[in-house]
C-alpha cells in the first residue's frame, strides 16, 4: 500500500521534474520551473518512461514478497532444515533406506504417515550403494537370503508398475541377464551340493556342472582344481545401483516422503528402569528426538519422530552408539554393541583384449576372486574380499594397487588364460557394511531401544535384497509382523543370544 | 479420487515431447500423432486426466497379466499339450504340430477352431507369436513343449530379457528364434540366448534399444558359433571416423564356417578400433 502511495505521489511530482536515478523529492511543482532542471543530452520525457518502468517493476517485485505463496522471510531460515516432527525418521539414504521409505508410504494415504530420509552425504561419495558391483544372485546358503534375494528379482522384474512415475522416464535398470558361476574345489564340492538342495528347494534356477560340461559351456575357463560349478540359470545378474537408488528415491519423493540432507549426530531418550530377575534393573529407552546437524553448519535440528530406522550401513554401529547400544556393563543386554563396522573392498576396472564374450557369467573362483563383464569393449570387473587378517584401513577410500597385482591377479590369470594380457584401467573402493557376528543382516527392533528398527549388516548383499528388505521393515512397523516372508531368523535378537546364523557364500 | 470434475490448472514449464514420445509409443522414432499430443497436453493440465491415464495404463498392464495368466484347467483336464495349444490361439498366434504340416491359427476377428484338440498327445514344433502380448509368466504355458524348433516373437511389446532367460528351458530343441521389433529387448537381454547352444538361425534386425547393432551381432556370432545371426549389417552403429575401416569381405560369408581365433582376434581388433 506505502509503494502504491509513493508512486501517486510521485507521478504528481513529474509533472514538474524529471526524476533522476535516486529518488529527489523537488521543491516547487510549476510547469513553468521544468526546463532548469533536465539533465544534458537527454530529453526529460524518455527519462520518466524508463524510471517509471524500472519503479514499476520493482514495486511488483516487492508484492510479489509480501503476497503469500512467495518464500521472502523476515528473518533468516537455512535452507533444507527437517521438519520439527515426523512419524518415521530413517537413517540413511542409500537403497535400503529408500526402498523401506516406498514401502511404508506406498499402501497409506499420502497424509497418514510422515516419513522423513536424513542423508550425511548429498553426493553419495562414499555411499555403498553406488560403489557396489551391482549384481543379484540366489546362491547362497540361507534360506532366508534366497527368498529374499528372488522377491527382490520379482520386483525388479516388474519395476515400472511398482516405481513408474507418470509425466517421467520408465526405469531403465540395464540389467544383464547372465547367472552367477561359483566355482568350487575338492574341499568345497560338498558344500556346494548341500547349497545346490537349498537354493532348488527354496524355488531358486541353479545349476550344477562337472568340469567337462563347465569347459564345454566357456571353453575360456581352466578347469584346474575345479570339482564342481554352480551356474544360475534365471533371475541372476547385475544391474546399475544408482538408477534404482534413483527410482526408489523419486517414487518416494513423489508419494510424499521428506528429505533431508544431514548427519544425525546424538538421539534424545527417554529411560524407563524395569526390575528383572534375571538381570536386575534394566534401562529401557525410547527415543524421542534424534538430533540432525545440518551440512557445513554448527546448526542442530531436533527432529521429534516415534520410530527410528537404522539404515545407515557402514556407519549403522556409529549411530547405535549414539542411543547408548553397546555402552553398559557388559555381562548385560546393554552392553553388546551392534556388530556392524566398515569393511572396505576394492574393484578394479581391467581391459582385457582377448577376453571372454558376451556369455561371461559373474564367476566367483573358490579363491573368492570374482570379475565380470563391463559394457561391450572388453572390460571386466575385478575384486576380491581379503582375509580377515589382511583387512585393509577402512578410515578412507584409497585403492591399494598392489593389492591387484599380488592377489587377484595371480589367481585370475590362472582361472582365465586370457587375462594373462590385460590392463588395469581403474579402480574405486567402497564400503561393506559388515555383520562381523555372521555376515547376515539384522532386523527389527532392538530390545533395549523399543523404537529403533534395524535394517543393516548385509555385509555385501544389501543392495540385491533392497526391495524384499523395504517390504519386511514396512510390514514390521505397520502390521507388527512379517507377512509376506517370514525373516525372524534374521533378528537383531540373535546377536544379544549368542547365536550366528552363519552364510557361507559370501563374495 | 473425487467424482467431481472441478478443473484444476498447473504450470509446468517441462518440455513434454520426449517425455511424451517415450511414455506412449513403443519405438521412439515415430513421433506422437496429434491426439496423443492433445491428451498429453490436457494431462499435463488437469489431475483428472492424470488419473484417467493412470488407470487406463493400470487397466492395460492388468489386461497383459490376464492374458498371460497359467491355463491350469486345461492343463489339468486335458492334458498339457492342448493347453500349449489353447494358450498360443487364445493370445492370437499360430502353431505346427510336429509331424503335421498344417499350421492352426485363428481367423482376424481371433476366432479359431477346435481341431487342435484331436490331437492330444503330439507336441508342438514351431509357433509364431508375432505381435501376441506373451511375457515371462506366460511362458509357464510352454514349459512342456520341449519338442519346440522354431519360435518367432516379432514385434511382441512385452518380451524382455526376463522372458529370454526362461528360454533356456528349450536348451535342446530350439533352432530358430525370430526377436526382431521387440522393443524391450536390450544387449544385457541377448547374453541370456547363450544356452541355446542348438540356435542355427537368429533374426535380431530393428531392435529399437540397441546403439550398435553390428557390434551386437559379433559378439553374439562369438558366442553361438552355430548360429547364422541376421538382421544387422557390421557397418550398423559405427561412427563416420570407423566406416572407412569396415572390414567389408564379411558380410557375405557364413561366419561360422570361418576359424575362431581369427575370428576373435579380427572382432577385437574392431572392438578396440570402436572403443577408444
Amino acid at each position: 500500500m506505502s509503494t502504491c502511495l509513493r508512486l501517486t505521489s510521485r507521478i504528481h511530482h513529474l509533472q514538474a521534474v524529471a526524476i533522476p536515478s535516486q529518488t529527489v523529492w523537488p521543491r516547487t511543482r510549476s510547469f513553468a520551473h521544468r526546463t532548469q532542471h533536465v539533465s544534458t543530452g537527454v530529453p526529460a520525457r524518455s527519462d520518466f518512461f524508463k524510471n517509471l518502468e524500472l519503479h514499476l517493476k520493482t514495486m511488483q517485485d516487492k508484492a510479489a514478497a509480501a503476497l503469500p505463496g512467495s518464500d521472502w522471510m523476515p528473518f533468516e531460515m537455512t535452507p533444507g532444515l527437517p521438519p520439527e516432527r515426523v512419524d518415521i525418521l530413517i537413517v540413511g539414504g542409500g537403497v535400503v533406506g529408500w526402498s523401506i521409505a516406498y514401502w511404508l508410504k506406498r499402501t497409506k494415504p499420502r497424509d497418514a504417515l510422515r516419513v522423513l530420509v536424513v542423508e550425511k552425504d548429498p553426493t553419495y561419495s562414499q555411499a555403498s550403494t553406488v560403489l557396489s558391483a551391482g549384481g543379484i544372485r540366489q546362491q547362497f546358503s540361507l534360506a532366508e537370503n534366497i527368498q529374499l534375494s528372488l522377491a527382490s528379482a520379482d520386483f525388479l522384474k516388474n519395476i515400472n508398475d511398482h516405481l513408474g512415475v507418470l509425466n517421467e522416464d520408465p526405469v531403465d535398470l540395464q540389467f544383464n541377464h547372465s547367472g552367477y558361476l561359483f566355482l568350487a574345489s575338492e574341499k568345497g564340492a560338498h558344500i556346494m551340493e548341500a547349497n545346490y538342495a537349498t537354493q532348488r528347494h527354496a524355488g531358486a534356477k541353479v545349476q550344477l556342472l562337472s568340469p567337462t560340461q563347465l569347459k564345454g559351456m566357456f571353453p575360456w575357463i581352466n578347469t584346474d582344481g575345479v570339482a564342481l560349478a554352480s551356474y544360475g540359470l534365471e533371475n541372476e545378474g547385475w544391474f546399475d545401483p544408482w538408477t534404482l537408488l534413483n527410482a526408489f528415491r523419486r517414487k518416494a519423493l513423489s508419494m510424499g516422503v521428506e528429505q533431508s540432507f544431514g548427519e544425525v549426530k546424538g538421539f534424545n531418550h527417554r529411560v524407563h528402569s524395569v526390575e528383572s530377575k534375571e538381570f536386575g534393573r534394566l534401562h529401557i529407552k525410547r527415543i524421542t528426538h534424534a538430533n540432525v546437524q545440518m551440512p557445513n553448519s554448527m546448526e542442530i535440528q531436533p527432529v521429534e519422530c516415534t520410530v527410528v530406522i537404522n539404515a545407515a550401513g557402514a556407519n549403522s554401529g556409529t549411530v547405535a552408539e549414539m542411543v547408548g547400544i553397546g555402552s553398559g556393563p557388559h555381562a548385560m543386554e546393554a552392553g553388546t554393541p551392534i556388530p556392524v563396522e566398515p569393511r572396505k573392498r576394492y574393484i578394479y576396472v581391467v581391459h582385457s583384449p582377448h577376453g571372454p564374450g558376451l556369455d561371461t557369467p559373474f564367476l566367483i573362483d573358490y579363491s573368492g576372486v570374482y570379475f565380470r563383464r563391463e559394457g561391450l569393449g572388453g572390460n571386466y570387473i575385478t575384486g576380491l574380499s581379503p582375509e580377515e587378517v589382511e583387512e585393509p584401513d577402512s578410515t578412507n577410500l584409497d585403492v591399494d594397487h598392489d593389492f591387484f597385482q599380488e592377489k587377484i591377479w595371480p589367481n585370475l590369470a590362472h582361472r582365465v588364460p586370457a587375462f594373462e594380457c590385460l590392463k588395469v584401467t581403474s579402480a574405486w573402493a567402497g564400503f561393506y557394511d559388515y555383520n562381523t557376528f555372521d555376515q547376515n543382516g539384522l532386523l527389527g527392533i532392538h530390545p533395549q531401544v523399543r523404537n529403533m528398527y534395524f535394517a543393516t549388516g548385509f555385509s555385501g548383499h544389501g543392495l540385491q535384497q533392497s526391495p524384499a528388505i523395504g517390504r519386511a521393515v514396512a510390514e514390521l512397523i505397520l502390521e507388527g509382523s512379517y507377512q509376506t516372508l517370514d525373516l525372524s531368523a534374521l533378528d537383531i535378537k540373535r546377536i544379544l543370544h549368542e547365536e550366528p546364523l552363519l552364510e557361507e557364500n559370501i563374495v | 479420487m473425487a467424482a467431481s470434475l472441478l478443473v484444476t490448472w498447473r504450470s509446468c514449464h517441462r518440455t513434454s515431447w520426449s517425455v511424451a514420445r517415450r511414455y506412449l509409443s513403443a519405438s521412439p522414432a515415430s513421433p506422437p500423432s496429434a491426439v496423443t499430443r492433445f491428451l498429453l497436453r490436457l494431462r499435463q493440465q488437469f489431475y483428472d486426466v492424470e488419473q484417467l491415464m493412470t488407470w487406463s495404463a493400470t487397466f492395460r498392464n492388468r489386461a497383459v497379466r490376464r492374458k498371460n495368466l497359467f491355463y491350469g484347467f486345461a492343463q489339468q483336464n486335458y492334458g498339457d499339450n492342448i493347453a500349449a495349444a489353447y494358450y498360443i490361439l487364445s493370445l492370437k498366434g499360430s502353431f505346427r504340430f510336429a509331424g503335421q504340416t498344417e499350421w492352426f491359427q485363428p481367423d482376424a476377428r481371433g476366432k479359431f477352431s477346435f481341431d487342435f484338440m484331436n490331437f492330444p498327445t503330439s507336441m508342438i514344433e514351431e509357433v509364431d507369436l508375432s505381435g501376441t502380448p506373451i511375457n515371462r509368466d506366460g511362458l509357464d504355458n510352454l514349459v512342456s513343449q520341449l519338442h519346440l524348433r522354431r519360435l518367432s516373437l516379432r514385434g511382441c511389446p512385452e518380451v524382455d530379457g526376463w522372458f529370454l532367460t526362461r528360454l533356456h528351458m528349450f536348451n535342446d530343441s530350439l533352432e530358430e528364434l525370430d526377436i526382431s521389433h521387440c522393443p524391450r529387448i536390450t544387449v544385457g537381454a541377448l547374453c541370456a540366448l547363450q544356452h541355446l547352444r542348438k540356435l542355427h538361425r537368429l533374426n535380431m534386425s530393428s531392435i529399437p534399444s540397441l546403439q550398435n547393432p553390428g557390434l551386437v551381432r559379433i559378439l553374439m556370432e562369438e558366442m553361438l558359433p552355430h548360429c547364422l545371426v541376421t538382421g544387422a549389417e557390421y557397418s550398423q552403429g559405427l561412427s563416420l571416423e570407423d566406416t572407412t575401416q569396415t572390414i567389408t569381405t564379411h558380410s557375405s560369408t557364413d561366419p561360422g564356417a570361418q576359424p575362431q581365433e581369427e575370428e576373435s582376434g579380427q572382432t577385437s581388433a574392431k572392438r578396440q578400433g570402436q572403443m577408444q
